[in-house]
């Protein structure tokens, strides 16, 4: 502050600009380049430094947002009790649990809020109430057996976590797999985006009390389920993308039964916008609600729908391509606002792109091995085993002892439909990983929580948080 | 100080392409590796907030991940010259979007005294990230606003991804039981 030495001049002419702000570049970058100036007003008090909401530092920001709002299960506001002492009367606030048992919560989240009337003030997600100790687990696993606990994760898309689980032995292995393999990859991770997306446009259309859009998503998504369980055997939890390749190859008329899922979905989404998009009582709803700022969803670490719907063009498929998506065509759908509205849009259309990019797949398939011709990694096929004794050696090593990873650390990222999905992997040379950390793009994702709810409704707070799209599975792993 | 050195993990052989990191300003002296074309700082506990700040001076305006590792049965592993090995690591993926790479920094945190300071004031998306590994491993993080358990119930003992920490069982019966009657 540098007028404060002039307080007692009442002669001051004008209103002076402090330059406060500029000295709080915190995380966002200055916050006074956004906003409007600080509301200064030379008064005979002198001058009154009262800041608007964008000046506050950023951290302060974040910490008034809840993250240190604890209260613990047991410590629940006695409502009769509270009722009697008249402690919901006007300027009072309070707390209430969303969750962790609400179906709007996608699982087991729980939301604390405080209320003032009907207006969330401050909210903090409180998780863990689904730990399974996946990353212990996966300590004890061979990296054969990896990819069916990796799997369990996000259960909306399980193809993308064996797949990130895959592309990490196999940078650690060093070995290349066939371009069959990898664009058998790239059709299922790209399906399981439509589905994931589909199933998230079923959910979120139940939160907003549109059972109908909860059976067309169900109905779509079954008609890529059924597909996986063609292809693989199972409709989730597949372990089909293993460490060197596939586990097997595409069922004969997999073009037909791909293209018939394609045109299908790209006909319906003409009805979901018809339900949706262009209703104005899901607009109502939707619009304007839970924005959040392309700063600070950066700062916060979120990735996939959430920054796109901000406008932040980022998406791994593009800008690390990974598999062959250098070789398909696809845009990276961006949205303006950052609202609700905004990350329905870019999901919607991300489907439209997923589809383009499966058409592209179906007519470039190329021809070849599924897997890598590896002894070592891969198991040899049944008949071989029958007649050759270094094939059985080799099936019962593969299966009893699993395969030696190099030592070596590698971290990989691929773009779930949530968000990067990153993978690290510690291995000191034996047949399971020291150390695999899974970055879950809901665990991270959940952090923007509290600042797209605060100010909001509570009604609006349904909206919001089911348009995070978290997956308890993968938050709490 | 050089960035190879024949402790390195990895083959670093001299001829590679220059580090991307050595045109960041401040992360000089840091020993840096490149393992498997990413590339890894290995900056002390000390230097670790500096070299953070420099990283995101630098472009690297997102953490994309931040985990730790524990090496109890490792503790002498190869590292670049210069890194004393601890038993534990930090690792800590940063991402710039600018340049579209990521830069990984890996730092030593000792068993006698597993404190680091926080990121959450460079990065706000590090707190739950730090609040997991601090439940996970127990390494506590100066300057947090909330450093509690996230994943564990809150009056959870030990912490579940140390390498001394047993992974609990369940008797399987694969004969029939006797019945209660």
């Amino acid at each position: 502050m540098s007028d404060h030495d002039d307080r007692d001049e009442f002669d001051a002419p004008a209103p002076r600009p402090i330059e406060a702000a500029d000295e709080r570049s915190g995380v966002f970058g200055d916050a006074s380049d956004r906003g409007p100036g600080l509301l200064v007003e030379e008064t005979d008090e002198g001058a009154q430094e009262l800041s608007p909401l964008e000046a506050t530092d950023p951290i302060q920001l974040l910490i008034e947002q809840g993250a240190v709002l604890r209260l613990p299960e047991s410590a629940g506001v006695d409502i009769a009790e509270a009722e009697a002492e008249d402690r919901f009367g006007e300027g009072e606030t309070m707390i209430i649990n969303l969750g962790p048992q609400h179906p709007s919560t996608h699982g087991v989240l729980r939301v604390m809020l405080e209320l003032q009337g009907e207006t969330v003030l401050r909210s903090k997600p409180v998780i863990g109430y689904l730990h399974t100790g996946m990353e212990k687990q996966a300590e004890e696993l061979t990296y054969v057996q990896g990819a069916t606990n990796v799997t369990r994760m996000d259960y909306l898309s399980p193809l993308n976590n064996e797949l990130v689980w895959s592309l990490a032995v196999e940078e650690l292995l060093g070995v290349e797999i066939p371009p069959r393999a990898t664009w058998i990859r790239m059709l299922m991770s790209e399906l399981n985006r439509i589905s994931s997306h589909v199933m998230w446009a079923a959910t979120n259309g139940i939160d907003l009390a549109s059972t109908t859009m909860m059976i067309f998503g169900f109905r779509e998504r079954d008609m890529i389920l059924s597909f996986f369980e063609k292809t693989t055997g199972l409709r989730m939890n597949t372990n089909y993308i293993r460490p060197g390749g596939v586990a097997a190859d595409l069922p004969d008329g997999w073009e037909d039964d791909v293209s018939a899922i394609v045109d299908t979905i790209n006909f319906r989404l003409g009805d979901y916008d018809e339900l949706l998009t262009g209703q104005p009582i899901f607009r109502e709803r939707t619009e304007g609600v839970g924005v959040i700022s392309p700063e600070l969803a950066l700062a916060m670490s979120a990735t996939g729908p959430i920054l796109r719907a901000c406008g932040v063009p980022w998406d791994l498929r593009r800008a690390m391509p990974y598999l062959a998506y250098d070789q398909v065509e696809f845009d990276v759908i961006v949205g303006t606002v950052g609202d609700t509205f905004d990350r329905y849009a870019v999901r919607m259309n991300e489907v439209r792109e997923s589809l383009r990019i499966v058409r592209q797949i179906v007519e470039k398939m190329p021809a070849g091995d599924y897997r890598v011709q590896d002894k070592k990694v891969t198991p040899p096929p049944r008949a071989r085993i029958d007649e050759s004794m270094e094939a059985l050696i080799h099936h019962f090593k593969l299966f009893t002892r699993g395969f030696e990873v190099p030592a070596g650390e590698v971290y990989t990222a691929i773009e779930s439909p949530r968000g990067e999905l990153g993978c690290y992997l510690v291995s000191d040379g034996g047949a399971k990983p020291y150390r695999m950390h899974v970055r879950g793009p809901s665990f991270v994702n959940l952090q923007s929580v509290p600042a797209l709810l605060r100010g909001g409704l509570i009604a609006d707070a349904i909206a919001v948080l089911s348009s995070v799209d978290p997956v308890l599975g993968e938050v709490d792993r | 100080m050089s960035t190879e050195s024949p402790a390195a993990v990895e083959e670093t052989p001299a001829a590679q392409q220059p580090a991307f990191s050595a045109g960041i300003p401040g992360l000089a002296g840091i020993p840096v590796t490149l393992q498997r074309g990413q590339e890894v700082l290995y900056p002390d506990l000390g230097a670790y907030v500096d070299a953070v700040t420099s990283c995101k001076d630098a472009g690297f305006i997102t953490c994309a991940d931040l985990t730790a590792v524990d090496y109890l049965r490792h503790l002498d592993r190869a590292l670049p010259a210069g890194v004393v090995a601890e038993r534990f690591e930090l690792v800590v993926v940063l991402l710039s979007h600018e340049h579209g790479r990521r830069l990984r920094l890996r730092v030593q945190v000792s068993e006698q005294e597993p404190v680091c300071p926080s990121l959450f004031t460079i990065y706000p998306g590090t707190e739950n990230m730090e609040r997991e590994v601090y439940d996970m491993f127990g390494i506590r993080f100066s300057g947090h606003p909330d450093l509690t358990r996230i994943l564990m119930p809150e009056d959870w003992e030990g912490h579940p991804l140390r390498k001394d920490y047993g992974v609990g069982r369940v008797p399987v019966q694969f004969k029939d039981a006797p019945g209660p009657r």
